[in-house]
């Protein structure tokens, strides 16, 4: 390993690293072109070459495509991202948890994640939206049965934001946070928690000054997993969304109606804010394993 | 003591909220899918019932070729789906076997290792419907590629089938989950035992024959879960096949999703177990080849 002597590369290693190098830029040079392209000046179209540069697109977009409220959307995916999140987290860790004991159930619990994991996300979604759907019709018949007419005409759907699409998101980004759980606790040792229980912690004590410390970083990590799943969720939402849309739904809606530079300026900005999700879940990985080393 | 009645009881409340959900967005919903599947439908409502007619619905017309001498429309629809997920589970089992080979053998420092496979990583947090239209200032009529091939003298009319075509979609599918590929296969890759490798060069084994004697079958678990991956993606899509096909190709989630929309539950429904059925028989089959190879 040392910097004087360096084994030589094994046959195969310079085309494999060309390979390499060009699906790189296969996967960030589209999406660096609309990075620039969103700063195409006020004469400038969808394509290259750019005609100036302007913030032009992005103050379109705070007027708002068309109908849509950009702004609206982009503060409702905000917020949904943040619940899925804090959902993932506790959901996933107590699970976590559970399985380090035996647990009655546990394979079936593991193999139904792993099942909404791979499932197609059009079927889940069609599942939910049908289940709320049946839902509305049944509080419908039963708000027609005991007569509270003013009740009956105030009543939209049961699907929504916080019912039915939280629900979806939470298919999806569980499965990710319960694996990421199961990898944390398999290289656990659990003889920091035994010190603890036998220096007369209780069971909450150890968890908070000794598991959490120690898995901190994991859980961040399910964080980061569980608000930018959520962030760019599209096709478990699709069928499962009520009378407002997220930001993503929003955006794949514009695909085919707006034709300006304005698209790429909101797709630079939702990319910005999972890459602040993600930069602020790496400084406080590292700050965390700091805290647990210089306590340790 | 105390602890051990607590022991006993904490796992099942401790894993209750992750099973909740399961339960009410991803169990119920399937079971409801399936329900639905087998009941009637009028403009207005849906009528419970047990009937095979959505079934027979999606097959009308199917035992004959039409007078054009084409198949029906589900059946094709079903066939076009199949050919996307076939070409696609192609194409990224070798661009992400390649690059797991890469990362897990010829880069030798660890910490680039991380580097370069958090690199390959990231975009999976970003939005997907970002990544499909940053193909559109590439691929369209007056996109970069139209313009370097007119500019060199290849072409004098613009290339049409670039963008909204099989050929976008499937290099958008390519684009956006190579990295479920890619990161199994780099995982089992991980765990194969660096002295079988140099057992294999000790008994003169070429590097080629090390790779597919050696490598490929201690890789199989990755391939099988990136293969399941790729192709349950595929078969359910219906975004990447609209957005990349101009809203102009077929599939079946995109069949699903129309039907959906005009609140056809039933049919909908019995193509989500169609697909399920289909999704189901091609994951027995992948599993029952590697466990044949195993068995050798």
């Amino acid at each position: 390993m040392s910097a004087q002597f360096r084994s030589p590369r094994a046959p195969g290693f310079w085309p494999l690293a060309i390979v390499f190098a060009l699906f790189v830029l296969f996967l960030y040079g589209p999406v660096a072109t609309i990075f620039v392209l969103s700063f195409q000046g006020p004469e400038g179209g969808l394509t290259f070459p750019m005609r100036g540069t302007s913030l032009h697109w992005y103050r379109q977009l705070m007027q708002g495509l068309g109908v849509v409220d950009i702004s609206a959307a982009f503060l409702r995916s905000l917020a949904l991202g943040s619940v899925v999140m804090l959902l993932t987290v506790v959901m996933s860790v107590l699970a976590g948890l559970a399985f380090r004991k035996r647990l009655p159930g546990g394979n079936a619990l593991f193999f139904i994640s792993i099942a909404s994991l791979i499932m197609p996300s059009i079927i889940v979604s069609l599942g939910i939206g049908l289940q709320f759907r049946l839902l509305d019709t049944g509080i419908k018949s039963v708000l027609e049965a005991w007569g509270m007419a003013d009740w009956l005409e105030g009543y939209g759907t049961a699907l929504g934001l916080y019912t039915s699409a939280l629900g979806a998101h939470l298919t999806w980004t569980l499965p990710f946070g319960l694996l990421i759980m199961f990898a944390v606790f398999n290289r656990f040792n659990p003889v920091y928690e035994e010190a603890a229980r036998d220096l007369g912690a209780s069971p909450w004590q150890s968890f908070r000054h000794v598991v959490l410390p120690l898995i901190g970083p994991a859980v961040v990590g399910v964080g980061m997993f569980g608000f930018t799943l959520s962030w760019d969720e599209i096709s478990r939402t699709s069928q499962a969304i009520g009378d407002v849309n997220t930001l993503p739904l929003e955006l794949q809606g514009l695909t085919t109606t707006v034709t300006t530079p304005a698209i790429y300026a909101l797709g630079t900005l939702t990319t910005v804010v999972s890459f602040a999700v993600m930069g602020l879940a790496l400084g406080l990985r590292s700050w965390l394993s700091r805290l647990a080393k210089s306590q340790g | 003591m105390n602890t051990a009645r607590t022991t006993s009881i904490h796992p099942w409340w401790q894993a209750m909220p992750m099973g909740a959900v399961f339960l009410l967005f991803f169990l119920i919903p399937l079971g409801l899918v399936l329900m639905v599947s087998f009941w009637n439908f009028n403009e207005y409502e849906l009528l419970p019932d047990f009937t095979w007619r959505n079934y027979a619905a999606i097959f009308e017309g199917c035992t004959q070729l039409n007078e054009y001498g084409n198949w029906c429309v589900s059946l094709a629809t079903y066939l076009s789906t199949l050919k996307f997920s076939l070409m696609v589970w192609a194409i990224t089992l070798v661009l992400g076997f390649t690059v797991a080979y890469f990362l897990a053998f010829h880069v030798q420092s660890v910490s680039v290792q991380t580097l370069l496979f958090v690199l390959c990583t990231v975009p999976f947090w970003t939005s997907n419907v970002i990544r499909m239209i940053s193909w559109v200032p590439l691929l369209g009529r007056n996109g970069f590629v139209n313009q370097s091939l007119q500019g060199l003298g290849l072409t004098q009319t613009p290339v049409e089938w670039l963008l909204f075509s099989d050929f976008s979609v499937v290099l958008a599918f390519v684009h956006l989950y190579t990295m479920f590929m890619t990161v199994p296969i780099f995982n089992s890759m991980m765990r194969i035992d660096r002295s079988l490798l140099e057992a294999a060069n000790d008994a003169g084994a070429s590097t080629w024959q090390t790779l597919w004697q050696v490598i490929v079958p201690l890789s199989r678990t990755g391939i099988l879960i990136g293969s399941i991956f790729i192709i349950t993606i595929v078969m359910g899509d219906f975004i990447t096949v609209g957005v990349m096909g101009g809203q102009q190709i077929a599939s079946v989630g995109k069949m699903i999703q129309v039907q959906t929309s005009y609140l056809q539950f039933p049919l909908a429904a019995a193509n989500a177990v169609l697909l399920l059925l289909v999704v189901l028989m091609i994951i027995w089959g992948l599993t029952r080849i590697v466990d044949i190879r195993k068995e050798l």
